[in-house]
């Protein structure tokens, strides 16, 4: 096959294509979807920039062919927030300045999302372990560390708040 | 789009999977986790002209302990057999060098097979399965073989794979009681291509040394297996000088390259260093 038909869920909604065998998922998210909220930048899996979550997992994006997505659930940074209703993770990155260029900041919010769901309670260890798998070209790790760690409590203190009834 | 163009082939079976590099050899790459091959293919270091995808075979994700032996499937991902306990018993060496490899999303892609059959110098899971006398069962459209793992690995990316062959499973006796490990790395971030890596079991049985197994990844072409320094140590006192002499005789038997991250002098000096830390761990590791 040079030309592959496929069906995929994209944040939640079913999307279909027919797609060059060779085209890579990243490049297909973003010019075929138009949601070119996941950025590349290396394009060898280096970088992390184009990190989504494929079936719950990250991957990277520049590394699988749209092709193989045949059947898989895909989330993409743009299932977050809105600029107008930030998800709790990018209110975090925007007041603790987790993002100076924002080249990396899709990545490094994916990445912060599946800790997260994984590990609502993380310590800053394992936050560094996760923030290791992708590179910030400003070096601005540890407001990137910061970052998710205040995003983390943000979270567990809506969850709490929300399990005791009261409105969040 | 920067891949060159190529065929995708998309097989349900192991059987429907061998016909197709039965047909198109040399051509024809299989594709697995993805993590070395489609970054060569990004670059156009690689330019297959069919790509046989193997992820929507049933049955080839898995990995579990029968008759003695640790048996990981074409499709297991780094990141389950970095978190198994299944490994963590049978291999222990395994899952210590698992602290080494990649990053998260490279792992929970990547798989140990594909990661064998690229064969980088630098990579870990080659040292492992060099030292834990690995067999790698080969599948063709003529039937199987079995190649011992000091036979798979012949070069930088170079394998005793044929063209026509898919690693379909790799088998590990699986660690003897009372067996010592350990796995020392040094990388210029955790999660990157080792500078030097190395990987040793020992056995001890009244305070000499019984069994030793060394093997070194990042050092010359591929990972190698140190059979001189290892004649030494059976026999030996199980104690730090032992260790230090077999250190020096490991560092003088690797055959060090020059890259950006370290010319041959330090490259040895790492061996030294590392051979040392791994077998004194290894000894304390090691039941009586």
């Amino acid at each position: 096959m040079n030309n592959v038909d496929i069906n995929l869920k994209v944040n939640g909604k079913a999307r279909s294509g027919t797609v060059s065998a060779r085209l890579l998922l990243s490049d297909f998210i973003r010019q075929n979807l138009t949601l070119p909220g996941t950025h590349v930048g290396c394009e060898h899996g280096v970088c992390g920039a184009c990190t989504i979550l494929v079936d719950g997992a990250p991957v990277r994006s520049c590394l699988m062919f749209a092709a193989q997505a045949d059947g898989c659930e895909i989330t993409t940074v743009e299932s977050l927030g809105k600029a107008s209703a930030l998800h709790p993770i990018q209110e975090a990155f925007w007041e603790e300045h987790g993002l100076q260029c924002g080249f990396c900041t899709p990545g490094m919010l994916m990445l912060a999302q599946d800790l997260l769901s994984r590990n609502p309670n993380p310590t800053e260890d394992d936050v560094k372990e996760v923030v290791s798998d992708n590179l910030c070209r400003c070096t601005g790790y540890q407001n990137i560390v910061n970052s998710i760690m205040k995003a983390a409590a943000k979270m567990r203190a809506a969850s709490s708040s929300k399990s005791k009834g009261v409105k969040a | 789009m920067k891949p060159a163009p190529f065929i995708y082939n998309r097989p349900d079976t192991v059987k429907a999977a061998v016909a197709l590099l039965a047909k198109h050899k040399s051509v024809a790459k299989i594709l697995a986790g993805g993590q070395s091959l489609v970054p060569m293919m990004n670059f156009r270091m690689a330019q297959p002209e069919h790509i046989i995808d193997i992820n929507r075979i049933k049955g080839l994700d898995y990995h579990k302990v029968t008759k003695g032996e640790l048996v990981i499937g074409a499709l297991t991902r780094h990141a389950t057999l970095r978190a198994s306990d299944v490994v963590a018993k049978a291999c222990p060496l395994m899952a210590e060098a698992y602290q080494h490899v990649a990053h998260g999303p490279i792992r929970n892609r990547g798989t140990l097979c594909g990661n064998l059959c690229h064969a980088d110098p630098a990579s870990e899971m080659p040292a492992v399965a060099l030292v834990v006398d690995a067999e790698f069962v080969m599948q063709s459209a003529k039937g199987e073989r079995r190649v011992a793992a000091k036979d798979f690995f012949k070069g930088t990316y170079e394998t005793a794979a044929k063209d026509n062959e898919f690693l379909t499973e790799v088998r590990i006796p699986v660690a003897p009681k009372g067996q010592g490990w350990s796995f020392q790395e040094v990388s210029v971030r955790k999660g990157d291509f080792a500078i030097v890596g190395v990987a040793v079991t020992v056995t001890v049985a009244g305070g000499k040394i019984k069994t030793a197994a060394i093997a070194v990844c990042g050092v010359g072409g591929c990972a190698t297996r140190l059979s001189s320094v290892e004649a030494g140590l059976v026999g030996a006192a199980a104690n730090d000088a032992s260790c230090d002499k077999a250190a020096t005789a490991a560092a003088a038997a690797v055959k060090p390259q020059s890259d950006v991250n370290a010319d041959p002098a330090y490259r040895r000096d790492l061996v030294r260093t590392l051979a040392g830390r791994a077998l004194k761990e290894a000894i304390q590791r090691a039941g009586a």
